[in-house]
């Protein structure tokens, strides 16, 4: 089946098995690795992927659903500057500063529902951070560091905003 | 190949549901595509994703609230209408899944799948909601609770689609309550879920109460024994008690990876006895004890 999409930003055509999985035919067709599998059930959100700006396990997505849709996944998270330099996205950069990782298979999910979570909320306190990313979950670190990082990130987001 | 058919329109979804019988009918896919990889692919889908008629969110000419099947939880908690007539609902959707879930999963599909632990089916009956289905022969509407026919069973034929909920006018008027017992608030199964519904009259009688619950048996159901005991009475601690006991009589809970049988009993006559406590606690009518 023939798909058309736009992929982190470009636009993409591909011939494939409708009901393959989402997250298997970005990493296995797209070679976007990013994107892990935990669970496979829905349940770790360490596949998780943006559609249309929302956050989504994509391991529970067949692909033919993306047809005519926008799809961000972690390689196209961070921006590029002017000069061709990586921008992080706030996330990212907060996540990097903080240490808000460890093993690095849930980070992925996390960076992306947290840049979605956050430009739909971007007054979030800590307690509907923890709310927001309860879907996603990490065996390593215990959490706090990673709210922590999404804390700072939120408050870098504001005053960037105000600027 | 799994064959894969889009329609544009509810009339063309009835129309290749009608020709293609053994199709799968895919919304968001949280429940079917659970465990799918390690199973043939479908012969075909019929893909209702986002259908715009399935996603529609209305008052009828009667004010009662019709909730499109395709409608998301996402879309039920961002919807003011939903949480004036059923905070039971918008309660429920809160503590499905996480955000992610949320984003796919849909009122229709908890219908469709009809699982014993489907986190809206306890509320769509304890509002009495019905069911609007649309086959090649026209529409029909039935009650949630004859639509629910058994543990992963529905009332639903096979060239039929599940169009939407409508919610009785009296819905928004209603005390309502939803508690889930599950491990976690979020990602969890539940092992008990309750949402009960009721009136009170002028001298604080309970009145038209009705009680949905979940994971307490092979369907969700009506606590009836539970209801008749209820029904026209005062509430207060002797009552809570009663009605603790009778709901005994209205479950069949199993031992699952979960929970156990007996946790589920003791649970369940816990959140009814707590329940009808709050409702003694919050009567408006004195209680003047004759």
């Amino acid at each position: 089946m023939k798909l058309r999409f736009r992929l982190n930003d470009e636009d993409k055509e591909l011939d494939v098995e409708p009901f393959r999985r989402l997250l298997d035919v970005l990493r296995e067709d797209l070679h976007l690795t990013g994107s892990k599998e935990g669970c496979g059930e829905g349940e770790c959100g360490a596949c998780t992927v943006l559609i249309d700006g929302a956050p989504v396990n994509s391991c529970l997505v067949p692909v033919a659903q993306l047809d005519g849709h926008d799809i961000r996944t972690i390689e196209g998270l961070a921006r590029q500057g002017t000069d061709g330099e990586v921008l992080l996205d706030e996330v990212q950069q907060a996540l990097v500063s903080f240490g808000g990782t460890q093993c690095g298979i849930c980070t992925p999910g996390i960076a992306l529902c947290a840049s979605a979570a956050l430009t739909r909320e971007p007054n979030a306190d800590r307690a509907r951070l923890r709310e927001l990313l309860a879907g996603n979950l990490c065996r390593c670190t215990g959490y706090q560091l990673i709210i922590d990082a999404l804390v700072d990130a939120a408050s870098t987001r504001r005053g960037n905003s105000k600027r | 190949m799994t064959d894969w058919i889009r329609p544009t329109s509810l009339a063309e979804a009835v129309d290749a549901r009608r020709d293609h019988p053994d199709y799968l009918v895919l919304a968001g896919g949280t429940d079917v595509m659970v465990g799918a990889i390690d199973r043939p692919a479908p012969i075909g889908v019929i893909d209702i994703f986002g259908l715009p008629e399935l996603c529609v969110c209305e008052h009828d000419d009667e004010g009662r609230l019709r909730l499109g099947a395709g409608m998301s939880y996402a879309h039920l908690l961002g919807d003011a209408r939903v949480a004036a007539a059923a905070p039971a609902l918008v309660e429920s959707a809160r503590e499905i899944g996480a955000l992610q879930i949320q984003a796919r999963g849909t009122l229709g599909g908890n219908l469709g799948t009809c699982s014993p632990v489907g986190d809206t089916l306890p509320v769509l009956l304890a509002l009495d909601a019905e069911i609007e289905l649309r086959g090649p022969d026209g529409t029909r509407w039935l009650p949630v609770d004859d639509f629910c026919t058994g543990y992963r069973t529905t009332a639903l034929a096979a060239d039929e689609l599940i169009v939407s909920v409508r919610l009785p006018v009296d819905s928004s008027s209603r005390e309502q309550v939803w508690r889930k017992v599950g491990t976690r608030r979020a990602q969890s199964i539940s092992k008990v879920m309750l949402c009960a519904s009721t009136h009170r009259r002028d001298d604080g009688r309970l009145a038209d109460v009705r009680i949905g619950l979940g994971a307490i048996a092979a369907r969700p159901l009506r606590a009836r024994a539970t209801e008749a005991v209820l029904e026209g009475a005062l509430p207060d601690g002797p009552l809570a008690a009663r009605a603790a006991q009778a709901v005994l009589n209205d479950i069949a809970p199993i031992d699952d990876v979960r929970s156990r049988a007996d946790y589920r009993r003791a649970t369940t006559a816990r959140l009814i006895r707590r329940w009808v406590l709050h409702l003694a606690q919050t009567s408006t009518t004195t209680n003047t004890g004759s």
